[in-house]
């Protein structure tokens, strides 16, 4: 059988604790690291973003750190409460060591355009995609942003927080299209 | 009566597979470009079945938005339920009392046996194999009943709730499984029978969407999908929740990376649910189910019924939401499909500020181009199969 089963056995994994983790990007990168904060045990760094791809080649090929496993990479809008507005997070985890550590890059408004990181794990690819799609922050260097859950003539980027619950007043031309289809059939008459 | 010399020329077709077609699970649209029987290109169209589940959970109190999860993985909705009460405990600073652990570790591995034995059954259909989908069924439904006696749901279930379960599982219900778990090996066993050594089904699976250890890592894959390629990567193992650290159970792994490796991982996750639902069972212990944290979590509904203080309580828990700290939380749990990940940002109100949902299907369903390119037509449909993703979490 080519498939065995694996005990997982005592502790042969080096982990870091997450403030730890803090201060060694802290230590490599001094000028890119804009606050360090913890909730819950878990640790958030914020970083500008100019330099987010060699923050993150770093984390990744460093071995103590090896963070091989992209968790998550999404985008959050702090309309009004702060400043930049947007923030772009990633969560990174060591399969190996099995810590943990939360990225989070600064966008403003007025510049919405930050590297890709697909270079580092290919699977941000779609990641980034939705964020494009939901956030409107361009990723450069994507090999292929188009929207990726709204169709493509879509206005609007639907998790701002300024985008209305209910959608856009005007409805999407694909919409109409389906009504006014809808409309001609049911004006159709049997043996006529 | 002049020859007529015909110049057969050879060019790449583009074929639309899907949105509309059974073997692609759900809505999934994928453009192949083929030369011949041999995939080129694949382009996969995802956002078909999107409800904009995280828009509406912002717009939710923490309570109002459990219901949504289900609607994601409908197929396991249990352990989407379990993910996000999780998540949101933790941010809240709540723990749920023991008997709730056991209870929800005991119905989220019925979801993982009821999700891999609706994926065997359709991924043997769409190979050809007709009968396991029977075989699978008949496990599957007993299941289901179960679900019905605990919660009065069969799919949609909403059974956990924040701090606890909703009500107690009774003897009768803790019986039946019982039975379930004794039967259920020598049930496995039958699916075995008829593919394991298969020639057809070898043939169709072996050597079939090779993904290496370190390239399954870099596409972010999880689950059985990421452990085919012989990754030791759970997440009840490397951050346990509920109880899971108190059960004994073994993760099986795969060597090759293939599509036989992947299913013949989760023939052997079968029997490690089993193992575990029997350990919950045997070591249930006494207690509440709810835990005691008048603030976070709401009163039971006897009370409810009959005095004002809980009355009130109850109404400003719903209406309002509870008075969160402020702060931002990600928490993983293992689902049949892989690693679900939710992370809120609260900004103090009853309401989360951010709900994302890192879906595991939205990521399989990226590396599909990687799996069929090179491929026939027909592996295809076996990929799309031995990634097991369900689109109504792709599309969230």
């Amino acid at each position: 059988m080519a498939v065995v089963l694996e005990r997982i056995g005592p502790s042969h994994y080096k982990k870091m604790e997450p403030l730890e983790i803090a201060e060694k990007i802290k230590e490599r990168f001094p000028l890119e690291v804009v606050e360090v904060t913890s909730f819950r045990d878990q640790v958030s760094v914020t970083v500008k973003k100019d330099r987010i791809v060699d923050i993150c080649r770093y984390l990744h090929d460093d071995p103590d750190l090896d963070f091989d496993h992209l968790r998550d990479l999404c985008g959050v809008d702090y309309l009004g409460k702060k400043e930049p507005r947007f923030e772009v997070v990633y969560h990174l985890y060591s399969i190996r060591h099995r810590h943990m550590i939360r990225l989070k890059a600064q966008v403003p408004e007025n510049d919405l355009r930050i590297n890709s990181v697909t270079s580092v794990w290919v699977g941000a690819n779609w990641h980034e995609r939705e964020c494009f799609d939901m956030f409107g922050i361009v990723f450069k260097g994507h090999p292929d942003l188009r929207r990726i859950l709204m169709p493509e003539d879509w206005e609007g980027h639907p998790l701002r927080k300024d985008y209305p619950l209910k959608g856009p007043e005007k409805e999407w031309p694909g919409f109409i299209e389906v009504i006014e289809k809808a409309k001609e059939f049911r004006e159709f008459e049997w043996g006529a | 009566m002049g020859q007529v010399e015909k110049i057969l020329e050879t060019r790449e077709l583009n074929v639309n597979m899907g949105p509309q077609h059974p073997a692609t699970h759900g809505v999934l649209r994928l453009v192949l470009d083929i030369d011949g029987e041999t995939v080129v290109k694949v382009t996969p169209y995802v956002g078909y079945l999107h409800r904009g589940i995280e828009k509406l959970g912002e717009n939710l109190t923490y309570f109002q938005a459990l219901p949504l999860t289900d609607r994601m993985d409908y197929i396991a909705s249990m352990t989407n339920n379990i993910g996000y009460v999780n998540a949101v405990e933790r941010l809240f600073g709540i723990e749920a009392p023991e008997r709730a652990k056991f209870i929800r570790t005991m119905v989220g591995e019925m979801a993982r046996i009821s999700s891999h034995l609706l994926w065997i059954a359709t991924h043997a259909l769409d190979i050809g194999a007709m009968t396991v989908f029977l075989y699978a069924f008949r496990e599957r439904e007993w299941l289901l009943g179960l679900f019905e006696m605990i919660c009065g749901a069969r799919l949609t279930v909403t059974y956990p709730r924040i701090g606890g379960v909703r009500n107690d599982v009774s003897q009768e219900f803790l019986d039946s499984l019982y039975k379930f778990t004794d039967e259920f090996p020598s049930r496995i066993l039958d699916y075995e029978t008829l593919i394991d050594q298969n020639r057809i089904w070898l043939k169709r699976t072996k050597g079939i969407g090779v993904i290496s250890a370190e390239e399954a890592i870099n596409w972010g894959l999880t689950g059985p999908t990421l452990r085919g390629s012989g990754v030791l990567y759970d997440v009840r193992k490397h951050t346990p929740y509920d109880a899971y650290d108190k059960v004994d159970f073994d993760v099986p792994i795969g060597t090759e990376g293939d599509t036989y490796d992947r299913y013949r991982c989760r023939m052997l996750e079968f029997r490690q649910s089993n193992r575990i639902i029997r350990q919950c069972i045997e070591k249930l212990p006494n207690g509440p189910i709810m835990a005691d944290a008048p603030k976070f979590t709401l009163p039971p509904k006897d009370y409810i019924l009959k005095d004002m203080e809980h009355l009130i309580s109850q109404f400003i828990l719903i209406t309002k939401g509870p008075a969160v700290p402020e702060g931002e939380i990600y928490v993983a749990t293992e689902v049949p499909k892989g690693e679900l990940g939710f992370y809120f940002v609260s900004d103090g109100s009853g309401r989360p500020y951010r709900m994302r949902v890192r879906a595991p299907s939205f990521v399989h369903a990226s590396v599909l181009p990687r799996l069929c390119v090179g491929h026939l037509v027909a592996d295809v449909i076996a990929n799309i199969g031995t990634i097991d993703i369900v689109l109504g979490e792709c599309d969230r």
